[in-house]
């Protein structure tokens, strides 16, 4: 499968997929979200399945754990007949005159042409005159107790470990993606979304993660129960348990039947609820647009219709989903009449005795929950395993190549970079860079021109090995930046981006990410380097404020100043940096000119350049358009070559020029 | 929440009557089955009556009939109403929020207010339909099967009062724990997103600084993290469960125990004790639903505040009660004059605006230029009443804007956000928002001047492009350069332009300036601006610094005076190329 392919198809997928909320029960949240498929099902699961290879022991323990307790529980009911059963026959045998054997009771009855009730008689452990043998009934019902208590608890070890088991397997599928995040080329990255690689990472992982807490805990216990009752209605009366099992289909196909309706009335509920979404989205943003072009009427004209069609989509589908209850109920209800009347029946004839029936009551009772549990699971495991699918995806995209087996490292680090007939591309058949050859001096400054979008950052890309180079190759100080390792070839680099990455964290944190176990005092003096750390200590928690992520409450150009503190900490032997072109207001754009001016200092440096003073006091000016080299030299040289440079010159700077002169 | 909900359920209270009578109904006829199911025990079974047993069959089979179509109607009607008070609220929400100025608007901010009239009317909606179905179903249930427990036993119905306090204790105690653990494991989840989401951000970064092991440090901290919350909150489940089911079946056991003893003191008939024990059964389950849908109530609640925060936020910009038109003596309309005006968001300590004054006259151009922060935004933002001055005045042709309807003052201006906004709809739905009207030659004629006509012509369906919602599908500048268009398809006496320039190339910047300059001979305009070169044109330009005016003329004039101006020139355009 080819990584465009896939590109597109998760594109389709991605964002907008089902997670479910907690709070997700209910009839509405059932079958609200249509559920998304797994491509290959069947290895995806098993792959999924697999990662719980080494819990297996003690899935295999939960497993042994569940079968006892759910035969205990089983077991419950019917034992408890027998105390029902007790009860009754002492009701029965208090009604007939002590001293007569059952047997002279029974011919007396039939001798009175009650056949049934002598065969009811006949059929029971009955001594006439004796009442209810409260000694055995105590001893059943502590039995019955002792059973329900020892099966709750290994059904709450059951549980336990077994949560225990979920929470490890999805620890490890996150360190396992994390890990593989370290390891992914950056090729990766660039050539997807980042929000579909952060579903990857974020939506779907929590999907599977609440999936297998949902059903690894039920399905076993579920599938047991099934059986377990299943048996047990058969061994009290398989007429009864026919019966019941009859209301199985009758659900199902009562239930599909109303789910196919309301999943269309869902979808419909959906696609209106996204129209009144996007028209308030719209409509909002564009709060100020609506007001002054005069559109408020017609806008709250459009979202009436709208809501209304919402209203009447999500009424259709809240009924019809509603109805679901109700009708299972009925069923449940026909099921229990069909046993009190047959069942009654049966016990008058003496066929079946009191407390089957009343136990049989029970199992019938247990055994929708399974089924409806079974059926959920199925449902949610579809989404699940598409999820994994996607994880797994990742988890299996090629890796960097590994690092060289005996790594080099020059011996004197100077700065001095040789960049010699290299080419590279990103596509097999777009040549970008061609035969580059470039060499750079200690100390000097290599300026990167060219339109937006002109590929500038290809070549940062190749300096610091994010990409690596087709042909040719890149010697610094002697030494081919492949003979060493990646780590190494970055360390002697510095780099400040344009788009400014802090993380969530204080302001300290943020600059000492430029070199790992730098002191305060190194820190301090990097912020003075870049001018800020007079800011900083005009913040009411200076450097312990916390920034990135939603916390705006320092600007764009302060952030730009931070980060620049951060590369004056890694003090680096090479500069890669970045001129801001955003809308940063004045002073702290000087602030920024000045600092970096210092950064530059004695350091060899590439500089992406918007400015011309930059451009100018370049020692090498590379001029990049759609994504190639298109011109390399001075300022001077390349003016009189008369090419693009110089187009782009004249027209960006040659009318402010005249004007301000 | 509450008080929201109730009213907006007042307008529905004959349909929510119907739905408790139904509910009612479906209740008491649900509890009937097990009594019944008593006689056939006691008078059928007991005594060999088949024929009896049948009958009272058919009656049950009767009743269960009975209790579907209570329910179907219930469900018909609860789902109705509630999806109708999510229809007016929403509908009230939109409206309330319509009628708000910028001043309310940045109160709440615009993606708070988009959640409010989306998820949290849903919200509030779910939980009035699961109300009026389940929760409401719950005390009817509990109290029915209390009425009927005593009706077949009452000393065995104190059994009741021993085992709803058992479970409402441990659901209590559960409860109190989950809750935090469930906030705790939220918390936790976000953070481990939030790591993610830095270090797929800051890839670069990360792999430039040699960070990565810091980074998994970092993560390997989150996750573990979660691992405990994770394992804590299953942990409580795993207990509740088997807990519950306990305290079901122990319930059971002991009805037998003590009933047994009522039977066969012949106090109660047997049949009694099965059917008791079924509305035991039946009391503990509707607690145990009302206890899982009150989970609900929470978050609706939050929701319910939000809404109710909104519909109670009053607008503070007004129509005055008889408007004013201005209507000049010259002809032209269009002079804008600020007198002397402030502006301070409502308890704000320093004001954004103060002691502006400028007149503006038709056939000029007004630019302001200044930092980051200086007012310039909410300087233009002051002519359309986005927000209202707070002393001083703004008039147009002699008359107070706060006199004037507010939609005859918008009729005036033509205006081009900071952000260029589209909508969805095609290129030239978006361009008629300046006018409805406009045939395809003015529209035409308006792209022209915006430096837009080659590039809508290149597309495919030319004018009937689309253009997604937001205008996702084209670029910064052709946005731009589209909400320009738009304005001059409104051919207004005024023009106001907030930054509108920032994202064209130099070359589009200044053919679009003059284009529009020809285009707006008799107009009165407003630019703001970054980029010197977009204002230095300009027949005035403004220098704003910390919500003042630091200087006022053309290029010249304030090169020669205003150090501020001088100090933006020369941070764009290095000193060199200045002098």
């Amino acid at each position: 499968m080819s990584a465009r392919g896939r590109e597109t198809a998760v594109v389709g997928s991605g964002p907008g997929k089902p997670h479910r909320g907690p709070g997700g029960f209910g009839p509405g949240g059932m079958a609200a979200m249509p559920v998304e498929k797994a491509r290959d099902f069947r290895s995806s699961f098993t792959r999924l399945v697999g990662r719980l290879r080494p819990e297996r022991a003690m899935v295999g323990l939960t497993v042994g754990l569940a079968v006892v307790s759910v035969a205990l529980l089983i077991a419950g009911p019917k034992i408890l007949a027998r105390a029902t059963n007790l009860i009754f026959e002492g009701v029965i045998g208090m009604q007939l005159p002590a001293g007569v054997t059952k047997q002279q009771v029974v011919e007396q009855l039939l001798a009175q042409g009650q056949t049934r009730l002598a065969s009811m008689v006949e059929a029971m452990n009955v001594i006439p005159g004796q009442g209810v043998d409260f000694g055995a009934v105590g001893r059943v019902l502590a039995l019955v107790a002792a059973i329900y208590l020892v099966g709750a608890l290994f059904s709450w070890f059951q549980g336990f470990i077994m949560a225990g088991v979920v929470q490890r397997v999805v620890y490890r599928l996150r360190t396992d993606v994390d890990q593989k995040l370290a390891r992914l080329p950056l090729k990766y990255f660039d050539g997807r979304s980042r929000g579909d690689i952060l579903s990857r990472l974020t939506n779907d992982i929590d999907n599977i993660s609440n999936t297998l807490q949902q059903t690894l805990t039920q399905i076993v216990t579920a599938v047991l129960t099934l059986v377990g009752v299943l048996v047990m209605m058969f061994w009290i009366s398989p007429l009864l348990a026919v019966l019941s099992l009859i209301t199985v289909p009758l659900s199902v196909v009562v239930t599909m039947m109303i789910a196919k309706r309301s999943q269309k009335q869902f979808k419909l509920q959906w696609k209106r609820t996204g129209s009144v979404n996007g028209h308030v989205e719209e409509m909002y943003t564009g709060h100020n647009i609506v007001k002054v072009f005069g559109r408020q009427a017609k806008a709250i004209a459009t979202f009436d219709e709208e809501n209304e069609e919402l209203y009447r989509a999500s009424f259709k589908a809240q009924f019809i989903s509603g109805i679901i209850m109700p009708s299972m109920m009925f069923i449940g209800n026909l099921n229990y009449v069909a046993i009190a009347v047959l069942g009654g029946i049966r016990v008058a004839s003496g066929t079946l005795s009191l407390g089957d029936v009343q136990a049989f009551i029970q199992y019938s009772r247990q055994f929708t929950q399974p089924i409806t549990q079974v059926a959920s699971v199925a449902n949610i495991l579809q989404s699940a395993v598409a999820s994994a699918e996607r994880v797994f995806e990742m988890l299996d995209e090629e890796e960097e190549t590994a690092d060289v087996a005996h790594p080099i490292l020059p011996a004197e680090p100077r700065g001095h970079i040789i960049m010699k007939d290299v080419s590279f591309r990103y596509l097999p058949d777009t040549p970008l860079i061609e035969n580059l050859n470039l060499e750079v001096e200690p100390g000097q400054t290599v300026a990167i021109v060219g339109p937006t979008g002109a590929g500038k950052t290809t070549l940062v890309n190749l300096l610091m090995r994010f990409y690596e180079i087709d042909r040719g190759s890149i010697v610094i100080d002697g030494v081919d930046t492949r003979a060493m390792t990646r780590d190494d070839v970055r360390r002697l680099f510095g780099m400040v981006l344009q788009d400014s990455w802090l993380f969530g964290g204080t302001i300290r944190e943020n600059i000492a990410y430029g070199r790992e176990g730098a002191g305060e005092e190194e820190i301090e003096a990097a912020a003075a380097a870049a001018q800020v750390d007079h800011l900083v200590r005009t913040l009411p928690e200076g450097y312990e404020t916390r920034v990135g992520d939603e916390s705006t409450n320092i600007s764009e150009g302060e952030q730009q100043l931070l980060t620049i503190a951060r590369a004056f900490l890694a003090d680096p032997l090479i500069l890669i940096l970045d001129e801001a072109t955003s809308s940063v207001d004045t002073r702290t754009e000087v602030m920024i000119q000045k600092a970096m001016a210092r950064l530059l200092e004695g350091r060899t440096s590439f500089v992406i350049a918007h400015r011309l003073s930059t451009i100018k006091d370049a020692d090498t000016i590379l001029v990049m358009n759609h994504g190639q080299i298109v011109e390399q030299g001075s300022h001077d040289e390349l003016l009189a070559r008369e090419g693009f440079y110089a187009e782009m010159y004249n027209s960006q700077f040659l009318e402010p020029l005249i004007e301000a002169a | 929440m509450i008080r929201l909900l109730l009213t907006y359920l007042r307008t529905y209270r004959l349909q929510m009557a119907v739905v408790f009578v139904l509910v009612l109904l479906q209740s008491l006829a649900n509890l009937y089955l097990p009594e019944l199911n008593a006689n056939i025990i006691n008078n059928g079974v007991a005594q060999g009556d088949v024929g009896y047993i049948w009958r009272t069959g058919g009656l049950m089979l009767a009743v269960s009939f009975a209790v579907g179509i209570c329910a179907v109607a219930a469900v018909y009607w609860g789902s109705k109403t509630a999806m109708q008070v999510g229809r007016d609220i929403r509908g009230d929400l939109f409206r309330t929020v319509e009628s708000f100025s910028q001043l309310e608007v940045n109160r709440f901010g615009t993606p708070s207010l988009i959640n409010r009239n989306t998820n949290d009317v849903q919200q509030l909606q779910m939980l009035v339909a699961i109300g009026l179905n389940m929760m409401i179903m719950a005390p009817m249930m509990s109290i029915g099967g209390i009425i009927m427990a005593l009706r077949q036993d009452v000393p065995l119905s104190a059994s009741i009062a021993v085992i709803l306090p058992v479970m409402g204790i441990f659901i209590f105690f559960t409860v109190r724990r989950a809750v935090p653990l469930f906030q705790a494991m939220q918390k936790k989840l976000d953070r481990i997103n939030q790591v993610m989401r830095e270090s797929l951000a800051g890839i670069r970064v990360i792999r430039a600084f040699v960070r990565t092991s810091y980074e998994e440090r970092r993560f390997e901290e989150a996750n573990t993290d979660l691992f405990k919350v994770g394992l804590a909150v299953t942990r409580l489940f795993a207990l509740m469960m088997p807990m519950l089911l306990l305290i079901f079946n122990m319930s059971t056991v002991a009805i037998m125990y003590f009933g047994g003893q009522r039977v066969a003191s012949g106090e109660m008939p047997i049949g009694n004790l099965t059917a008791f024990i079924a509305y035991v059964m039946q009391i503990l389950m509707s607690v145990m639903m009302a206890t899982i849908m009150l989970a609900m109530v929470p978050r609706a609640a939050a929701s319910g505040e939000r809404i109710a925060e909104v519909l109670g936020t009053k607008p503070t910009i007004h129509d005055p009660e008889s408007p004013r038109v201005p209507a000049p003596a010259g002809g032209t309309t269009g002079t804008i004059e600020f007198k002397n005006v402030e502006f301070r968001y409502p308890g704000a300590e320093a004001p954004v605006l103060r002691g502006i004054s400028l007149v503006a006259r038709p056939g000029t151009v007004t630019a302001i230029i200044g930092s980051t922060g200086s007012g310039k935004s909410t300087l233009i933002n002051l002519i359309p009443r986005f927000f209202d001055v707070t002393e001083g005045s703004i008039e147009i042709d002699g008359v107070d804007i706060r006199e004037m309807a507010r939609a005859d003052l918008w009729r005036l201006i033509g205006f081009v956000p900071q952000r260029a906004f589209l909508f969805s709809g095609t290129v030239a739905d978006n361009l008629r928002y300046g006018d409805e009207n406009a045939g395809e030659a003015e529209l035409w004629q308006a792209l022209e001047v915006a430096q837009a006509r080659e590039f809508v012509e290149e597309m495919p369906e030319g004018l009937q492009s689309p253009i997604m919602q937001g205008g996702t599908n084209v670029s910064g500048g052709q946005r731009q350069r589209l909400a320009i268009a738009r304005a001059i398809v409104k051919r207004p006496p005024i023009y106001v332009l907030d930054d509108s320039f920032s994202a064209l190339d130099f070359v589009t910047d200044a053919r679009l300036r003059q284009a529009l300059k020809r285009e707006t001979e008799e107009a009165t305009v407003f630019i703001v601006a970054q980029r010197v070169s977009t204002v230095m044109h300009a027949d005035n330009i403004i220098v704003l610094d910390d919500g003042a005016i630091a200087g006022m003329g053309t290029h010249g004039e304030l090169m020669a005076r205003s150090e501020t101006y001088r100090e933006i020139v020369y941070s764009q355009l290095s000193a060199e190329e200045v002098a």
